[in-house]
């Protein structure tokens, strides 16, 4: 029998639902590749082997009793350790919500479990979804299933949704949830030769996510495949009056509309990403990927996005400012960790339960949107920030006047080393360069797998579509999907 | 504009996060440098920009004024740290 864990997501769906095998042997396969490279890899926060069997005996009991099965039926997945789920602890990798066990299901996951799918466990991430190398998570770094040629050396899986990424690369789940606020589903699933797609901001509901930037999350589904991110897509997505900002439109038929053809279709490629000293390799599979799309039928024209530089700092004000708003709501009165110190009162229990249960990068990011936000200080920086964000927003808007969709690659280098940025913040930002425009723009984005390296490392490409055209930017990953061939995939080592 | 120690001391009080000397000293300059980077925005010119609220066009919604929720008080209480007769328990806060 071909081995379970190398199925798409579709293969899946389709075995079980026509009999060539059941949805508690997919499930049960999983769990085994879960368990046996929980030690390396570290991908999972907690794993739940029997949610993921209960799931498929349900699917495996419907299929006999000639039920109709859902979109995701007998496909177990991974649940990033932000979304909320109802009996299972849900921490944001943070040391501030250990133990915290939900008493609802966030509307995300809930979807999910009604279209059939079932969970492998909760995946490791950064610290609120703070971080681009999952090194910021206090239950410990996720190590990525893959090395460079002849060298052991550990590598980051990326951020923030690195558990999600190294799982689906290392064949541990077929799909994962991810959230991405500025980068934290395309830039793992790029280093990791997976493909992932965020959304337009509301079409997935954010009730039961843990919130980091309010106006910047979203969910999204990672994957191998193309088509596996549709089919996902359309289960996680829809209308939900317990979000304010969920868009209160029809859920299209992404997977029934995927299209290859690119004919009559234009594609953008922003001269701003062109950057000095970037990285050869990148702009090498940049170039290939203009090729693949113009064979695909697509005319590619040059477009200008002149406030480009300026994504970075926006983003490094606004999502701070946002997160330090959210994240007030950790005080140690109703719920996660409470550090009592003896004959403290209440404020000082606040500050040292904050001081315990943050990690660093989460501290300093509180302490930026803290400061931007103060009085003297607001109009300076936030609303700066938040007048350049209409301003990144209208050059994405004016491009869209000569192009349908924009290539651009996902991030400015393959994976890099753990370690290997995290002394220096800044450093560390500079990877969501490529990301954190489309996320400020409120724009659907995606990461397909491009090639290898030299050094046998996956590239991803990364393509951008207008508000609401996740349609678009689909057909455009399948198109690069199907002339990229990507099939490397990491030599098991763990 | 910089930072110095008194500054991300009064920043840390108003995020109620307790930090130490060593924690401050080590905090300055790395504030300072993110800062510093973030000034960069004042170059662009925003004359007669918006500062922008929605990401995508939405209008806010208005529910019924029902109640749609409640009675679940344990459910709410479930993960708190300390609950004391079905509230929430603080250190006392009145001398």
């Amino acid at each position: 029998m071909t081995d379970l864990t190398d199925l798409t997501v579709a293969d899946i769906r389709e075995g079980v639902a026509g009999g060539s095998f059941t949805a508690v042997e997919v499930a049960e396969a999983f769990n085994t590749a879960v368990a046996e490279a929980q030690a390396a890899l570290n991908a999972f926060i907690v794993t739940t082997p029997d949610a993921a069997l209960e799931a498929a005996r349900k699917v495996d009991a419907d299929r006999a009793a000639g039920k109709a099965l859902g979109p995701m039926a007998g496909v177990p997945i991974g649940m990033k350790d932000l979304f909320a789920t109802k009996g299972v602890q849900t921490t944001a990798a943070s040391h501030i919500l250990e133990g915290f066990t939900p008493e609802y299901e966030s509307t995300v996951s809930q979807k999910l479990w009604d279209a059939g799918a079932g969970m492998l466990g909760k995946l490791n991430l950064d610290q609120f979804a703070m971080g681009s190398s999952n090194e910021t998570s206090a239950y410990g770094k996720v190590i990525s299933p893959w090395r460079k040629s002849g060298d052991e050396a550990a590598l980051a899986p990326g951020g923030s949704s690195g558990g999600s990424s190294a799982a689906i690369a290392a064949r541990l789940c077929p799909a994962a949830t991810g959230t991405d606020t500025g980068g934290s589903i395309r830039q793992p699933a790029a280093f990791t030769g997976i493909s992932g797609i965020k959304p337009t901001y509301g079409r997935c509901s954010r009730w039961g996510i843990v919130a980091f930037a309010s106006s910047l999350d979203q969910a999204g589904p990672m994957a191998r495949t193309v088509r596996d991110c549709a089919i996902m897509l359309e289960a996680m997505a829809g209308f939900d009056p317990k979000d304010s900002t969920s868009l209160d439109l029809p859920v299209p038929q992404w997977e029934a509309g995927l299209d290859a053809s690119l004919a009559g279709k234009k594609v953008g490629i922003p001269r701003e990403y062109r950057m000095d000293g970037m990285d050869a390799e990148v702009a090498k599979s940049w170039d290939e990927g203009i090729a693949w799309l113009k064979d695909a039928g697509a005319e590619v024209v040059d477009i200008s996005l002149p406030h480009t530089k300026y994504a970075l700092p926006t983003y490094y004000i606004i999502a701070p400012a946002e997160a330090s708003s959210n994240l007030a709501r950790y005080d140690g009165v109703r719920y996660g960790l409470r550090d009592l110190p003896d004959g403290a009162n209440l404020q000082d229990m606040y500050a040292a339960t904050r001081a315990a249960g943050f990690g660093p990068e989460v501290k300093r990011r509180i302490l930026i949107g803290t400061y931007v936000l103060s009085a003297g200080f607001y109009d300076a920086y936030y609303t700066q920030a938040q007048k350049v964000r209409a301003l990144i927003s209208r050059d994405f808007a004016a491009a869209f006047n000569h192009c349908d969709v924009i290539l651009a690659p996902t991030t400015p280098t393959a994976a890099f080393a753990l370690g290997e940025n995290s002394d220096d913040p800044l450093a560390m930002y500079l990877n969501d360069v490529f990301s954190v425009p489309a996320s400020l723009a409120g724009l659907p984005a995606m990461s397909v797998p491009a090639g290898i390296n030299s050094q046998g490392l996956p590239l991803g490409l990364q393509i951008i579509g207008r508000p609401f055209d996740e349609q678009g930017v689909l057909n455009a990953g399948l198109a690069i999907e199907q002339r990229a061939g990507f099939a490397a995939k990491p030599a098991r080592w763990w | 504009m910089s930072v110095d120690t008194a500054t991300v001391a009064k920043i840390a009080s108003l995020a109620r996060i307790k930090v130490s000397d060593g924690e401050l000293e080590a905090m300055v300059p790395e504030l300072n440098g993110i800062l510093a980077w973030v000034e960069q925005l004042g170059e662009v010119d925003v004359t007669g920009v918006e500062p922008m609220t929605a990401v995508i066009p939405n209008t806010l919604r208005l529910r019924d004024d029902a109640v749609t929720d409640g009675g679940i008080r344990d459910a709410v209480l479930a993960n708190a740290p300390a609950p004391e007769h079905g509230f929430f328990g603080v250190p006392k806060v009145i001398e």
